[in-house]
């Protein structure tokens, strides 16, 4: 596998012509809902991974005193950032469900089996199971930021 | 009594395609080709040629093609062969989507408007030519062919047979079906970043001969995939086995492979061994 194989693919510079790079995953148009969950894991893992940094450096504002920790606390009481907040429920909650679900295809689970294809073929892999766990993880994830929703502008 | 029902079934969803298309006109139509035009020897840049031509509701986009080329432009550079979707040499974006030209009615597509690209992550050669090169290359590294410690495959005087159940072949008959069209490695978005990536085609090809009870080279082929450019780049978008005109599955195969990797799929290739093994004695 590391071969003639890899050295022939980088030696030439040309190897990468015509490839799609980052296109190819930022465009879940075309091939059916699995290729969207694909996407919508990807941009909320993303999102996910940039609250997480911005979240280290609000809870590290702690150790500026109280005053500093009080006035980021109140970025998170504005109307934005309540949205912002929303945003990640729903994030969290579809990258978790979703996940969950991938968890259970990597160990080839929910798949059904190989058999004799026959026309018009039909993939066994994205069969319905799949498809309910995608709107599952949707659904969640339309309850929670509905539900956080419901919470954080109770208030106001 | 299940032959018969999916027998009925079939013939109604013909039967469906066959109205579907009914409605268009018997008389000859005209479409307009829009035909990707790249020569890089000559010149970097790329365009859009465009054609104007006549369609019947059998046309399939490599006949409209090959009247383009035919008729209006010679230099068209179209690589195809058998024109029934068993050489997979036609493939090729239609309309956005990696398909088989021989296999692609211009009835089923909607509009008159069909624009043919070469099919994406494969280099282009001339106009709607791809280079496999790499593809092949992939498909090589993973061994595609038997390998069996037991069977003497030079001494013909010392030939084995193989003894399968039907059972055992049903694992791995449906990969077997790849024409190595490439369309499944074109909708990849793992191989559009990953060139290292075998893609669906390969994975699925390792997973073929894993499922093989006859091949006994299962943890040397698992070892092949499992490295960073390997089976874990793949995030079951699906996408190979939507694209797929064989109803080969790759995206099946790949999860089933990664199964064997954290050893949750190894009994059923077991059971069939033993089950091969008892056969072999009676």
């Amino acid at each position: 596998m590391k071969s003639s194989n890899e050295d022939r693919i980088y030696s030439d510079g040309n190897r990468r012509e015509n490839h799609e790079g980052l296109k190819a995953w930022l465009n879940p148009s075309r091939y059916g809902w699995e290729r969207i969950s694909y996407w919508l894991q990807r941009l909320t893992g993303v999102f996910l991974l940039i609250y997480f940094v911005g979240h280290v450096i609000e809870t590290s504002s702690l150790v500026d005193g109280k005053d500093a920790w009080n006035a980021m606390l109140e970025l998170t009481q504005t109307t934005w950032g309540h949205l912002f907040l929303i945003l990640v429920i729903g994030t969290s909650t579809f990258h978790s469900a979703n996940g969950i679900r991938l968890l259970f295809t990597e160990t080839g689970r929910g798949l059904g089996k190989p058999g004799r294809p026959d026309y018009p073929y039909s993939p066994v892999s994205l069969n319905y199971r799949q498809k309910s766990g995608i709107w599952i993880a949707l659904i969640l994830a339309a309850t929670a930021m509905l539900y956080g929703a419901s919470i954080l502008f109770a208030g106001e | 009594m299940t032959a018969l029902l999916s027998i009925k079934t079939r013939r109604t969803k013909l039967g469906h395609d066959e109205k579907k298309e009914s409605t268009l006109e018997d008389s000859r139509k005209v479409v307009h080709l829009r035909v990707y035009r790249k020569n890089p020897k000559q010149d970097k840049s790329s365009h859009f040629d465009k054609f104007e031509v006549p369609v019947q509701r059998w046309t399939t986009v490599l006949d409209a093609l090959l009247h383009a080329k035919e008729y209006l432009d010679k230099s068209i550079a179209i690589r195809y062969s058998c024109r029934m979707a068993s050489c997979g040499s036609c493939g090729m974006k239609i309309n956005g989507i990696p398909r088989l030209a021989c296999y692609t009615k211009i009835s089923e597509i909607d509009g008159n408007i069909i624009t043919c690209e070469p099919l994406p992550n494969f280099p282009v050669i001339r106009d709607l030519v791809g280079d496999f090169s790499d593809f092949f290359d992939h498909h090589g590294a993973m061994e595609p062919f038997i390998h069996n410690q037991n069977v003497d495959i030079i001494d013909k005087n010392r030939l084995t047979e193989f003894i399968q159940t039907p059972e055992d072949v049903e694992n791995y008959l449906q990969f077997s079906y790849c024409i190595k069209c490439g369309l499944c490695y074109s909708a990849c978005p793992s191989v559009g970043s990953d060139t290292r990536f075998p893609g669906p085609q390969a994975l699925a090809q390792a997973y073929r001969y894993v499922a093989d009870n006859r091949d006994d080279a299962t943890q040397s082929r698992l070892n092949i995939v499992d490295n960073k450019h390997g089976i874990w780049r793949c995030h079951f978008a699906g996408s190979c086995s939507v694209v797929c005109p064989k109803g080969v599955d790759p995206a099946l195969g790949i999860q089933l492979l990664r199964g064997h990797l954290v050893n949750f799929s190894k009994n059923d290739k077991k059971l069939a061994e033993s089950r091969t093994r008892d056969l072999g004695k009676t």
